[in-house]
């Protein structure tokens, strides 16, 4: 109702505009758009001063931070800092520690990312494949890890992980004697691994089935009658019609497993000997221990290659949709 | 689906019995993948000290008791960061419905130059490590001598750009025509805000509610840098102060304090879970 009569006005008043374009209206039309300016910047004007001086103030002192070998003790006077430009990023790459710190990140990119996306989307599938009974408390429970907080839901996998806890007890049933997994160089990381995933399943769980709710089941009955399997049905159909999906759940899992550091910080402390430590954790590590300049580097180093990844990715995601 | 079988189906309805069965089977192993840990979670805080040391993989509770729990509701006074972590959550979701949805109309809804430049640059940070920013923040908050105070907590977390981005995203949906007429009545660029976009966003602000509330409750490493004293710690710095103490190695207490924090988020998440779901599938966004 109030579209059939607004309509009309504004229609006679463009009319009216274009018409009287030449002479007086067009100094009244530059002046609304400075209008329309001026209030949207005042709009913007609350949000850009917190985020203005709360993110970007940050970031770029940051950045600034980087060239120079700032340290905690020159916050109380900036002035006895000195230039260092690069040289810091070349110290980075031959500090063994931080080479460690960009394997580990990237294992956990690399085994972490494929690992969550397979299970979510298993979980998704199975699902959605004509489940109705109980689907809502599988989704709820799938969910449940996501809501909760690492420093507690630590406290359990702390538990569960130690050498006589419950997954060495339910190895025990089929005959594995299972490791100390939080204090084993070898199996720390991929315990930890294993715990985001399990962690963050149920955000690509609910991602993916938003997706398959819009894969067309008329598709697959037709694929049926072809005498295609599920499994085909599953190739040949639902991943190519699911890509743009598949491919934001993993612009959104490399932004945050890159920056893997919490799982670390509450379970192994980055031990034993670093085989956890990631590269946010070495920056936070040298930001303790008062080299600012530093930590910027590493810090930046790890926003130049979640940057580019995500380039890339949502490049892909728009060229395939 | 089944009513296209024939007396000749009784096999394919059979092997898709079978099929269902099976899926059911997968779904449930998975469930209690997820589940068990915070099942076993909850007995265990009903156990002593003792015996969660006599036999660390146990489920069932021999003598159940209430000790731990009214430990922490007593004498470790967990309500009191209760109350820090909703004055916190509350502002900081109060900010970012605020700010955001007031930029979000900027970038959906009125043109002007800088317009690209400036969602560009809420769109990058976005991308930002949480590491970047850390360091220089804390000197700047020590600096303004902020440090131990509710502002502190809450102040970096009111304008996301996520938040925006959800509010811009659904603005760009809301017909111009609306706006036009309203313009046309002579209302200016805060009535249209108010009145007309505001009231039509419900379903982005309700998420942005959802996400920014977890968020926020979840929060762990800036508080506890910058809740200094007892008396400004939220649920999780508590937790996790108390599980580096002098008292941290009685697990049972901890096992039970995890529960207390965990609780109430899982309750609302339980109460809330058609929203909690649509948010994240609308948004792709934890």
């Amino acid at each position: 109702m109030a579209h059939s009569n607004t309509s009309g006005p504004v229609g006679r008043r463009k009319v009216g505009r274009a018409g009287g374009r030449r002479r007086p209206s067009w100094g009244r039309a530059l002046s609304e758009r400075r209008r329309q300016g001026l209030a949207a910047w005042l709009f913007a004007l609350p949000f850009l001063l917190v985020f203005g001086f709360f993110m970007l103030v940050p970031l770029v002192s940051s950045f600034l931070m980087s060239f120079t070998d700032f340290r905690a003790t020159d916050v109380q006077s900036p002035l006895s800092v000195s230039f260092v430009g690069l040289s810091q990023y070349g110290d980075l790459f031959g500090d063994a520690q931080f080479r460690k710190a960009m394997l580990n990140t990237a294992l956990v990119v690399v085994v972490g990312i494929p690992l969550t996306m397979a299970i979510a989307l298993a979980l998704a599938v199975a699902l959605n494949s004509g489940i109705t009974r109980f689907r809502t408390a599988y989704r709820v429970g799938f969910y449940t890890p996501v809501v909760t907080s690492i420093v507690a839901v630590a406290v359990v996998w702390r538990f569960i992980l130690q050498p006589d806890g419950l997954l060495n007890t339910m190895l025990g049933w089929v005959g594995i004697s299972g490791p100390d997994w939080l204090h084993s160089t070898t199996w720390a990381l991929p315990s930890l691994i294993g715990m985001t995933a399990w962690r963050n399943m149920g955000t690509l769980m609910v991602i993916f089935l938003a997706g398959l709710q819009n894969v067309p089941p008329e598709l697959h009955e037709a694929a049926t009658m072809d005498g295609a399997d599920a499994w085909q049905r599953f190739r040949r159909i639902t991943v190519p019609l699911l890509r743009p999906t598949l491919l934001l759940g993993a612009v959104l899992l490399s932004v945050a497993y890159l920056q893997f550091f919490e799982e670390s910080f509450v379970m192994t402390q980055g031990g034993p000997l670093d085989s956890t430590l990631s590269v946010s954790y070495f920056t936070y590590n040298q930001f303790g221990f008062g080299k600012y300049g530093y930590a910027s580097a590493a810090s930046y180093v790890l926003f130049t290659v979640i940057a580019a990844l995500s380039m890339i990715q949502f490049r892909l995601l728009r060229s395939k949709d | 689906m089944t009513h296209h079988t024939t007396p000749a189906g009784a096999g394919p309805t059979a092997a898709s019995r079978r099929a269902r069965v099976l899926t059911h089977l997968v779904l449930i192993l998975a469930l209690a993948a997820t589940i068990l840990p915070f099942l076993w979670m909850l007995l265990a805080s009903f156990k002593t000290q003792g015996e969660l040391l006599r036999d660390p993989s146990g489920w069932l509770p021999t003598s159940p008791t209430w000790n731990n729990y009214a430990t922490w509701l007593g004498q470790l006074r967990i309500g009191h960061y209760f109350l820090n972590s909703v004055v916190v959550a509350v502002f900081t979701v109060l900010g970012n419905l605020l700010f955001c949805s007031m930029i979000g109309y900027v970038l959906a809804k009125l043109n002007f130059p800088g317009k690209r430049a400036l969602f560009a640059l809420v769109m990058i940070t976005l991308m930002v490590p949480a590491v970047v920013t850390f360091v220089p923040l804390f000197v700047m908050v020590a600096k303004l001598q902020l440090v131990n105070s509710y502002p502190a907590l809450i102040l970096p977390y009111i304008a996301s750009p996520l938040g925006v981005f959800l509010m811009r995203q659904f603005m760009l949906g809301i017909p111009d025509s609306l706006l036009e007429a309203a313009k046309i009545d002579g209302a200016g660029q805060v009535r249209i805000f108010f009145r007309i976009v505001l009231p039509m966003c419900g379903p982005p602000l309700a998420t942005l509610t959802i996400l920014t509330f977890l968020g926020s409750w979840n929060n762990f490493l800036w508080p506890l840098v910058v809740a200094q004293s007892q008396d400004k710690y939220t649920l999780p710095v508590a937790l996790a102060l108390y599980s580096q103490g002098q008292n941290a190695t009685n697990y049972a207490l901890l096992l039970a304090g995890s529960v207390l924090v965990i609780a109430p988020m899982v309750a609302l998440f339980m109460a809330l879970q058609r929203f909690f779901v649509q948010g994240v599938a609308t948004t792709g966004i934890k």
